[in-house]
Parts: C-alpha cells; sequence; structure tokens
C-alpha cells in the first residue's frame, strides 16, 4: 500500500526501557492510588479499552485487512499482525476450546513485564490488563455486521 | 482537476467533519431599475429567483448581496425584509448579485444523514452478501467516492469527474484522521472533529492527491 512521505512517525524508534518504565510506573501510581488489586486490574482494563477504540482505526489504516471471515482468522490476525506491528513480539495462539468461541494467546516475551517481578502481596493484579482492555476495545469497534 | 470538498460521518450517521475546497460558482451582479423584473420569492429562509432568467441568472439562484453589503437569510444586511425592500421605489437603482446559494451547515447535516440512510439501503439491497455499499455517485459535475471503515466511519469525497487517485486519497485521508484525530486524547469519538493539525494535514493530502491526479489524465 501506498505510504506517503509524512509518514515518519512509524519509523521513530522508541527505547523500549522507556516503554517498560512508564507502563511500571502507571501500575505501581494506581497500585498506591486504590490499594486493592481488584480495582487497579478494573481500571487498568478501563484505560485498555479506551486505547483499544483508537488504535483499532489506526491498525486498519495501516494494515489495510479485510473483514476477518471467522473467529479463527480473527485469532491469526490479532497475534501475528497486530501484536507484531505494535508490540514487535508474535504471541502463540493455542488452547482452543472444544466449541472454537475460546482461545488462548501466550506471549513468550512481553514488552510491558520486562525486568518486572510481583512481590507476594499482589498475587491477584493481572500486570498487563491493559493489553486485556486493549483488545476488548478494539474488537468491540469492529463487531457490527450491520453493513 | 479540482477536488470539491470532504465530509467525515460517524457511525450514527452524524457529520463530525466538513472542508469545502471548491473554486466560486458563478455569480452575476447587476444594477437594476424599478420595477424589478425578475420574481423572487422566499424559500427556506433564502430568497431565490423564481421567473425571469436573463444574463447569467438563473431560476433558483439566491440573492447573495445587495449594493455590496452580504444578505442575511431573508433580510437585507441591515436586517431589513428584503421583498419589502425591492418593492420600495425609493431603494432603486439597486446593485444586486445573484449566485447558486451555499449550503449550510444544517443543510450539510441533514444531507450527510441522508446519505448514511441511502449507504445503509445500497448494502442492504445488494443481491450478495457482504457488499461494501455505495462507494461512488458519478453525475455529469462531480464524482463522490465514499469509504466507509471496518468500524463504521465513512469518508465521503466529492471531486472532479476525471481526478483520479480518490482512492488512495481516501485511504490517505483514513490514516491522517487515525492519526491527528484519535491519537490526540482530548477529541472524544464521534465527536465533531475540531483539530487543527487535521484540518492542516488534511490540505495538504488534498494538494498532494490534486497534483498528482493532474499527471494522471494528462497522460
Amino acid at each position: 500500500m501506498s505510504r506517503q512521505s509524512n509518514r515518519t512517525t512509524d519509523s521513530k524508534k522508541m527505547n523500549s526501557e522507556l516503554f517498560t518504565l512508564t507502563y511500571g510506573a502507571l501500575v505501581t501510581q494506581l497500585c498506591k492510588d486504590y490499594e486493592n488489586d481488584e480495582e487497579v486490574n478494573k481500571q487498568l482494563d478501563k484505560m485498555g479499552y479506551n486505547i483499544g477504540v483508537r488504535l483499532i482505526e489506526d491498525f486498519l489504516a495501516r494494515s489495510s485487512i479485510g473483514r476477518c471471515q471467522d473467529f479463527r482468522e480473527t485469532a491469526d490476525v490479532i497475534a501475528k499482525v497486530a501484536f507484531k506491528m505494535y508490540l514487535g513480539v508474535t504471541p502463540s495462539v493455542t488452547n482452543w476450546s472444544p466449541a472454537g468461541d475460546e482461545f488462548s494467546l501466550i506471549l513468550e516475551n512481553n514488552p510491558l513485564v520486562d525486568f518486572v517481578e510481583l512481590p507476594d502481596n499482589h498475587n491477584t493484579l493481572i500486570y498487563s490488563n491493559l493489553l486485556c482492555g486493549v483488545l476488548r476495545g478494539a474488537l468491540e469497534m469492529v463487531k457490527s455486521t450491520l453493513f | 482537476m479540482v477536488i470539491f470538498s470532504v465530509y467525515v460521518v460517524n457511525k450514527a450517521g452524524g457529520l463530525i467533519y466538513q472542508y469545502d475546497n471548491y473554486v466560486p460558482r458563478a455569480e452575476a451582479e447587476k444594477t437594476f431599475s424599478f420595477p424589478l423584473d425578475l420574481v423572487l420569492k422566499h424559500h427556506d429562509e433564502k430568497v431565490i429567483v423564481s421567473f425571469g432568467q436573463r444574463d447569467g441568472i438563473r431560476v433558483g439562484h439566491a440573492v447573495l448581496s445587495i449594493n455590496g453589503v452580504d444578505v442575511m437569510g431573508k433580510n437585507t444586511g441591515e436586517g431589513k425584509d428584503i421583498l419589502e425592500y425591492l418593492r420600495d421605489a425609493n431603494n432603486y437603482p439597486v446593485s444586486i448579485r445573484f449566485g447558486r446559494a451555499r449550503l449550510s451547515s444544517n443543510e450539510k447535516l441533514m444531507l450527510a444523514s441522508m446519505f448514511h440512510s441511502l449507504f445503509a439501503i445500497g448494502s442492504q439491497l445488494s443481491p450478495d452478501v457482504g457488499s461494501s455499499g455505495i462507494e461512488m455517485l458519478e453525475t455529469d459535475v462531480f464524482k463522490l467516492h465514499c469509504f466507509q471503515t471496518l468500524t463504521g466511519i465513512k469518508f465521503i469525497v466529492l471531486a472532479d469527474p476525471r481526478q483520479s487517485g480518490i482512492d488512495t486519497l481516501l485511504r490517505k485521508i483514513y490514516e491522517i484522521y487515525s492519526d491527528f484525530a484519535l491519537k490526540n486524547p482530548f477529541y472524544s469519538l464521534e465527536m465533531p472533529i475540531r483539530c487543527e493539525l487535521f484540518d492542516q494535514n488534511l490540505k495538504g493530502a488534498l494538494e498532494v492527491a490534486e497534483k498528482a491526479g493532474n499527471f494522471g489524465a494528462g497522460s
């Protein structure tokens, strides 16, 4: 697809450590503010949702992928195109349920959790819950099949 | 080779962005003496010519200005009713400018919603499932190109029929929208787009497309 010359933002590289530190600062601040893992999980999900609803348009504009025909294709596109484009990693799609309506994305190396160890007092915290929210927001924007 | 305008319609059918780029249409300014030989009437908050077409003044043209002062709807710039003003012999000779009336923003909103509905009807009338909806509407004076994203946002471009490269332009406008409108955290989704960077980049993209379109058609 033809990319015009003023699309310089996708060739700007960012230090992934700054990204990891930023995310870490975000989660720890949320933990301090809410002091309750469940609440933090909810907030991360909400934030991820807001990111997802905007990110989906960017994804569709850049990748010009058409509508997926079935759920398996959706899973493949998420793992091989979307994650690759935004986080540079390709999770594996496994653990399909018998009905074919649930699957797991396993991230071998997740840039958000580089150098992170969860302490014992936060064992119900879902550290990368932002990603779940992003997926939820993004998929919700494309689910309608009215037209 | 011109791109006339760009419209962006949200999922619900509301117009969230509109940009007009066209060359001004033909207007005619003439000095008249009493009695006025054109028949004027009120229509939709404007005063238009209903009879007496001549010299570039056509039926349907609206009164744009009187004696150089732009009119405001049915009233002159000073607030007097136009038809009353023109019935008074003391106000003559008067110079009136006629031309095709520009669409007001309310009219544009209504037309965008109407297009949204037609688009939906178009997709449902399709003999095959999964139609893309109306992609192009062609007339002798302009071509309307429409691109609907998977998220339901429609980008509509009105251009000269000979202008080429509108598909690339539509994709480019989608990229500009996803960058300058969506990545601005202060912009709420589905609301009117009031982002300067979006305006600037859109104008830039239109200029590029117009130049590229010229090369395409010339060869």
